[in-house]
Order: C-alpha cells, then structure tokens, then sequence
C-alpha cells in the first residue's frame, strides 16, 4: 500500500500524447487540405471550425487560432486533450481517404491552447453589455462552465453552485492523469471566472439552498448536476477494507490524497472508467492489474484505442468473466483477499444489440487480490430531479429539446451527463453552450 | 539507353546538359571537382573580376507552407578569391577532368582593355568557354557592371564585340530577367557576335522582412538591400524568357537554360524549349551535388520511354506548341469531370469554384440538398454548424457506436460540375489534392476549329459586303 505526493504522480503520469514543439506544430499544420465545410468541424459537437484554427497555427498566429476555438468551445484546452478524437474530428478527416494519415487535429489544438494558458489567458470575445437578469448553474462541471459563459457573453450573469470545493467536474476529479491534470481544468474554470461568473462552493442546492429561493433570484435554472456515485452490485464483501468506487479513486490521487494502492487489483467493470481506473492502478505500482467484464471484446463499451492502449499499459483484461463475490483474506481483518468469478458465455443479442452473457455454471474460480475497484457505470441523482418542478425522465435521463436544452420546465433548462447518460466532456460544452444561448434569447424576447 | 552527351555553342563538349550554374557552388576547385565527380556535365566558374569585398549575411529566402527555399535571394557579389587562384585552380580542374566543361563567368569595368586581358587569362587557363555575366542585379550593377549593361542593349553589344575581339573559345552572354522585352538585349548579343545565351540570370527581389526587426532580409546591421531572386519560385518566368528568344529569329543562338531547375523535369522542360544545356545553383545548395544522379537517371529514362535517343531528338520540340493568344482554338471546349470514386470530399473545388471560378460546382447529389436552388457556400455551412453532432458511444449508441473506418466519401461531399455552365478554366483540377480526381475532358461542340484572328477577319469580311 503506497502513497505518494503530487511530485511523484506527476511522474508517474507521464503525459500520453506529448505536445507539439512549434516546428513539428507547423509541419503538420501545413498538412490540413483546409477543407470547405471541413468534416472534422462538422463531427465535433461544439463546432470548432478545425481548418481555421490549423491554418492560423501554420501562419503563427496563434493567438487568434486559440481564439478561433474558444469562440466554438471555451474548454477547448481540455477537449483538445481529453477528447476521443479518433470517433471525432480526426476520425471524420478526410485524410483517411487520402495518404491515410490523418490531422493531428487534438496535438495541434492543445499547442495554440498551451499558448494561449501560458501568454496570460486573455481572450477577446465580443461581450455584449451587461443585463440585469441572472441565471443559476447547478453543478461545476463542463456544461454548466460552457453555458454560464455563453450567458456572459451575451450579457446576462450566472452564478454557478457547486457542492464540491472545485470547479471543472470530471475534468479536475475524473480524467486520467496523462491526459489533463487538475491545474490544466482550473486554468479553464479560471478563464470563465474572468469573465464574470460567480462561483458559490460547497452548496448543495436542494440542501444548502433550496430551489425556490433560485426561481425566487434567478430568471433560468440550467441543471448540469452529471451522474451520481454507482449503484452497489449487490456482491458479497463489497463493503470489505479495499473495495473501492473507480471514480473515487480517480479523485483521490488526481487530488493528491493519500491513495493506497494494492499489489493485485480487480477492477470490474468494461467502460471507459474502468479503463482509466486500472490504467491508474498499474501506474501507481501495482503489480497486476486484472480487469473484468462480462461480456466479450467486441461488446466492451470503452473506446477501441482506449482499449488497446491499456493492453500496453499492462492492463490484465479477463472478458466474460462475472464477479460473483468478494472474499475477505483470511486474516481476521476485513480486508480484501479475493474476488470470486464465474465464467460466461455469449448469447443471441440482448436489446442493447450485443450478445448477452450467460453463466457458465460450475465455472466459478478465486482470482486473489488485495483491492477491487468498482467502475460499473453510474447511478442517477433521481433525487434531486425529482424534486425539480414539471422535469420529464426517460430512462433515468432529463428529457430536453436537443436544440436548446430547454426542459419540459420552460425555465428549466438542462445538458451533460444528466442529459445524456454520461458523454464526453465535448457534448456536456456544446450542450451548455447550446443552453446558453437559448436561454438569453428567451431572456431577451422576454425581457428585452 | 538515352545518351546525354553535349556539344554547345558550337565546341563546348560535356558528358551531359546539367551544369552548375556561376554562383556559390562553383566557387573553387575543389567543389568543381566533387561536382564532377558526383556526375555533374560542366560548370560556369563563379565569375572573375576586379577584387571586391562580401558582406554578411548574404541569402535569404521565401519558405511555403513549410516547405524550404522555395526562392533563394542572395546579395553576394563576384568571386572573392584572387583572380590567380582562380585561374590556377581552373587550370588544375581542366588537367583533371579534360572531358567536363568548365566555363569562365567573367564581369570586369567596361574598358576594351580590361575585357581583353581577362578573356586571354580565363582562355589561357583552359576555360572551354566565357560567360558574360551581365546579369548580376545587385551591387555590381551600382558600379557600372553586371545588369547594369546586360539593360542597355548598346552596351551589351559594344562590350560582347570586345570579347569577341580576343576569344578563341565560345562566348555566352548571361541575360538578366530585370528588363521589359528581354529579346531586345539577346540581340544585341547576337549582333555583337555572341555564340550563345544564357538565361536567365535572378530577378530582383526583397524576399521579405522581418515582422520583430522591421528589417527585410537578408539584415546587414539593420540594413538590407534588393538581391537576387533565383529557386523553384522563378522557374516559369524563366521558361517564358527562354521561350521568347529562342522563337525570335534574331536572337536566336545556342540556349543555356537557368532559372529553378532541380530536378530532370524541369531540366526536360528547358530543353524542349530550346535549351542546349542547363544550370543548377539553388538546389545544388539546397540539396547538394547528389541532385545531379537523378537529374541523369531520370531524363535518361524519360527519354528512353518516349523513343528520345539524344537531346537534339526533342530540343525545342514545345517551341512549336506555345503560339500567340490569337492564334487558340475559340471552339475547342473541355469540362471539369469529378470522379466520384476517388473524391475524398474535401471540397476544395466547390469552394474554389464560387468564390474563384464561375460557380458552376455544386453540392446537391444528397436529394435533400437539391429542388431548391443551388446553395450557396454560406448556406451550406450554416446548414452543417446547424447539425447536432454527439460523440458516439457504443454503450449508449447501441452495438455501432464503435464503428470504425475507413469510410466512403458521403454522397453528400462529392461535388457535381454542371457541365453546361462549366467554362473548362481547371481551377478544380489544380486545387484537387487527389491525382486524377478531377479530369478535364473535351466535349465536341460540333464546330471546327476557329481562332480570335480568323474570327475577326471573318467579320470583317463580312462588314466590308
């Protein structure tokens, strides 16, 4: 069980796609065709028009690039890294039709947003005057970032609550550490802070402070509360010492708690998180590091590269494997000792469309380890959203108009992972972004 | 196997046509002789004079989407060297590679006596040939040499009859680019009895200057002054101006072909317009002396696919393909033909299309996008930033969202040319990044062959029933 200061997991998280230097930045600037109506622009939820910011980085004139993208995507910092580019702006390039390479579009974006952050952040947007009417942001994360920005913009304040002690959402709590590091995400929460929106911290809204008194003060509510801590599996032993929550623990060492760490971690779960949480548990000296998930290869909900590359981070993938218990390690203590598996087989197509495992009786196996993490997806703050006003679910989801993010509450609007079951942080930006904007031109028709 | 040897001007013999051109890389001997040795034909000796003195820096360039040097501008003056070093080591380099042609590029004050006693010197050292450099556009031309006569038709003559006066070996004079006709001073040489051209010597220039400094470049102290303009950039001018005096009849003379060359292509290019030989200095100091191996390989094997046994096979054979505008076919039509198979859709031609053509690409395949008019650039990018577009998410997707390439071009990125409006300028086809993409294929307008000229005496005739 290791611990470690911030100097050492920064070493120990060595940056996954190390940045451009400014020549090999210009070569394959040079290399974008500058498409018309390029794909990559229209692939990329929030818009940003990829062929100008690329040409603008090729004429050294990186200041307007980094502007040119934070006009579409004022996280474009953090986007440009955290971003599955290959299923986004890179995937839709035309280049793979062409020498089949194509635009390092997510390195270039960081290299005229690195400039940006380190030549004093000052961006240049056009800021309409200021208006009385105020809109409140539940929740910190990308979404709400996105859309009380846009509202500054335009004019109108925004006051963003958050329950947490910082801003950024899963871009300073959630995001492996070789792709964004927490100062990375606060520079961006810094950036919307400067141009005049107001953070209240440790506020739980619906606790601290309840929503009428928002309705009371704020002309519009934008929901962007994200997705809740998971459902319990309902195993056995999974309240043992060393059983742990992924994005808890991703929390943890990204913020420099203390983080023990086991010899030999199971980490349950198929998806995008479980791929970060067991590539953080190598990183951070594990010795091995299995993962598990019901299902095959082919069903696995992560990102291809996202899977590949964890393989050669030395991630130990056991598929259509099911946990069925965690066991306690003899000693006395409560701690972890070992998980408890059965083996499964795939059968015809569920409803999702992937084939649905089924157990293999008899198969069960004891695979030892001191720690398990558990990244099988998140609840929903039913809760909460319950007790918002004339707000229709579907699925454990908020139901909105796509184009505006408005609620079946007309002053409700709502984006990110409460919307969309949990995306990436380039849809929560451009849902908030959309929200922002339908929401001050309602304010506007409104109020004039 | 094509063969490439050369006899210019009437007794210069070379193994082949690719010289290093006057200028840095014929410097001394012992570059002459590495150039030799790594397969170059002849070299013009950096040009013989009075002594003078170099400043620094001396070059500066013109880069291109990344690329390097695609124009070299230079501020250096003639040979720095003492005229008895020179003229040893010319002597050393004849002993040694009796068969390669080395050249003497003289510039001296325009004195008869002067002229004289420099062509007996470069001669008696072995030169096979004189280049009168009266071209040189910077520095020596303040002084009274170098373009400063190669602009003064009078002058280039008077000075080429003093040379001839003494010359017992071919006399090229170098033509400078820096003068509205160029035909008027090739000739003068031709009347003062010139035995070949050279052209074209660098264009002037400021490449460019620097955005911190205020200064251009190349900065001397905080100064600069206009150069010479050479490199990839300058090759067409330099087609043109080779064009122009080997199809006039009393400039014509035996052709050294410079300006931009750096490869066989282009080496091929000068020769089918006429050129007997051609020289190199920009990418041999770009590249180095190696260029030369594929500028032999490649013209041999070009020629060897296209039946050329030697040079004089195809010498000048474009000459009779570059004709006065007049003179085109008013009834020749071609239209632009979009491959939908190898499009990538990049969109480059549409774009190119409305905002430099004639608007007559469209991007209406998608049955949606038509019926209602063609849209305009504006329109169809506010359509697509209008679009949603979401990350896909296998988990939240259903089992595609992990789909993954390579994808077709959507039908609704393949561009269509409307063939009717189409007026067959290329444009599409130059801006296509794929090979083949675009083709421009002629369409038969059912009307013979018809020129502006015979159009207009055609009308005239009819007004004068």
């Amino acid at each position: 069980m290791a611990t470690y200061t911030p100097e050492e997991i920064a070493q120990r998280f060595s940056e996954l796609h190390p940045p451009f230097d400014p020549q090999a930045a210009l070569v394959e600037a040079n290399r974008c065709l500058y498409c018309f109506d390029a794909p990559c622009t229209a692939a990329c939820p929030t818009h940003i028009d990829v062929p100008r910011f690329i040409k603008k980085i090729a004429s050294v004139n990186l200041l307007g690039s980094a502007q040119t993208i934070l006009d579409a995507n004022i996280l474009g910092a953090s986007c440009a890294r955290v971003c599955p580019v290959d299923v986004l702006c890179e995937g839709a390039c035309v280049l793979h039709r062409y020498n089949k390479q194509p635009i390092e579009i997510g390195k270039l974006q960081r290299h005229a947003m690195d400039h940006f952050y380190s030549n004093g952040a000052r961006p240049r947007f056009a800021v309409a005057s200021n208006k009385s009417k105020k809109v409140a942001c539940i929740g910190a994360g990308p979404a709400s970032l996105a859309c009380a920005a846009e509202l500054r913009k335009q004019g109108y304040g925004a006051t963003i609550f958050e329950s947490r002690p910082l801003a950024g959402g899963l871009n300073t709590y959630g995001v492996a550490e070789y792709k964004l590091r927490p100062s990375d995400s606060l520079r961006e929460v810094e950036l919307v802070k400067s141009m005049g929106v107001d953070f209240q911290f440790g506020v739980t809204v619906g606790r601290d402070i309840s929503l009428e008194d928002l309705e009371r003060e704020y002309a519009a509510v934008f929901i962007a509360v994200g997705l809740a801590p998971p459902e319990p599996l309902n195993l056995s032993g999974e309240n043992l010492d060393g059983v742990v929550d992924a994005l808890r623990f991703i929390a943890d060492y990204k913020t420099a708690q203390t983080i023990p760490v086991g010899q030999r971690v199971a980490v349950i779960g198929g998806g995008n998180t479980a791929i970060d949480a067991a590539n953080a548990a190598k990183r951070l000296g594990a010795a091995e590091v299995y993962l598990i998930y019901r299902r095959g290869e082919r069903e696995m909900p992560a990102f291809l590269f996202e899977y590949e590359n964890s393989k050669l981070e030395g991630v130990q993938f056991r598929l259509q494997t099911q946990p069925l218990a965690i066991h306690p390690d003899g000693s006395g203590t409560r701690r972890v000792g070992a998980l408890e598996c059965l083996r499964v087989e795939l059968g015809p197509q569920d409803a999702s469309g992937r084939r649905r495992p089924e157990a293999v009786q008899g198969s069960n196996f004891l695979l030892a380890c001191d720690m398990v993490i558990l990244a099988t997806g998140q609840s929903r703050f039913l809760d909460f959203l319950g007790r918002c006003r004339g707000l229709e679910m579907r699925d454990g989801n908020v139901v909105v108009d796509p184009e505006t993010g408005r609620t079946t509450n007309p002053r409700y609007y709502a984006g990110g992972d409460c919307v969309n079951g949990g995306r990436e942080v380039v849809d929560a930006v451009a849902e908030g972004k959309r929200a922002g904007q339908a929401i001050a031109k309602w304010l506007e028709a409104q109020h004039g | 196997m094509a063969d490439l040897n050369t006899v210019f001007a009437g007794g210069i013999r070379c193994p082949n046509p690719f010289w290093l051109a006057s200028g840095p890389p014929a410097n001394c001997g012992e570059q002459v002789m590495r150039a030799f040795d790594a397969g170059w034909g002849g070299a013009v000796w950096k040009t013989l004079g009075e002594p003078i003195v170099n400043v620094t820096s001396r070059y500066s360039s013109v880069d291109w989407n990344g690329q390097r040097m695609m124009g070299l501008n230079n501020i250096e003056l003639i040979t720095d060297r003492p005229l008895e070093v020179n003229l040893s080591e010319i002597a050393e380099v004849k002993k040694r590679y009796p068969r390669h042609a080395v050249i003497a590029s003289l510039m001296v004050e325009s004195k008869r006596e002067a002229w004289h006693q420099i062509v007996r010197q470069a001669e008696d050292a072995g030169a096979d040939g004189l280049e009168l450099n009266f071209g040189c556009p910077h520095g020596m031309s303040e002084r009274g040499m170098g373009s400063a006569v190669g602009q003064v038709p009078e002058y280039t003559q008077m000075i080429t009859g003093w040379v001839k006066e003494v010359a017992r070996t071919p006399v090229l004079v170098k033509l400078t680019p820096n003068i509205s006709d160029i035909r008027m001073v090739a000739r003068a040489a031709k009347r003062g009895g010139a035995d070949g051209l050279s052209a074209i010597n660098t264009l002037n220039s400021i490449t460019g200057i620097d955005l911190n400094t205020l200064t251009p470049r190349p900065d001397v102290a905080g100064k600069s002054s206009h150069g010479g303009y050479c490199g990839p950039a300058v090759k067409p001018i330099a087609l043109h101006m080779v064009q122009q005096i080997a199809s006039d009849e009393a400039s014509r003379l035996a052709i050294s072909g410079i300006g931009g060359i750096s490869g066989w292509q282009e080496a091929a290019e000068f020769i089918l317009l006429g050129a007997g030989t051609v020289q190199v200095c920009t990418a041999a100091m770009h590249y180095g002396f190696r260029i030369v191996e594929d500028m032999i390989d490649g013209l041999s094997n070009w020629m060897d696919a296209k039946g050329f046994r030697t040079l004089e096979d195809f010498r000048g054979l474009a000459l009779g393909r570059v004709a006065e505008w007049k003179h085109l076919d008013l009834n020749y039509k071609i239209v632009a033909r979009i491959h939908p198979e190898k499009c990538i859709g990049c969109d480059l031609c549409y774009t190119a299309c409305w905002d430099g053509a004639h608007q007559c690409i469209h991007l209406d395949r998608e049955p949606a996008a038509s019926g209602n008019g063609h849209r305009s650039p504006a329109q169809v990018e506010a359509e697509s930033r209008r679009r949603i577009a979401t990350t896909p998410i296998a988990k939240l997707d259903g089992a595609n969202g992990n789909a993954s390439g390579p994808y077709a071009t959507p039908l609704a990125r393949i561009p269509r040319v409307d063939e009717n409006e189409c007026v067959g300028c290329n444009l599409c086809a130059l801006v296509c990044p794929v090979e083949g993409c675009i083709s421009m294929e002629q369409v038969d307008t059912g009307k013979p062959p018809e020129s502006w000229e015979q159009r207009v005496a055609a009308l005239n005739k009819g007004g004068q029933r």
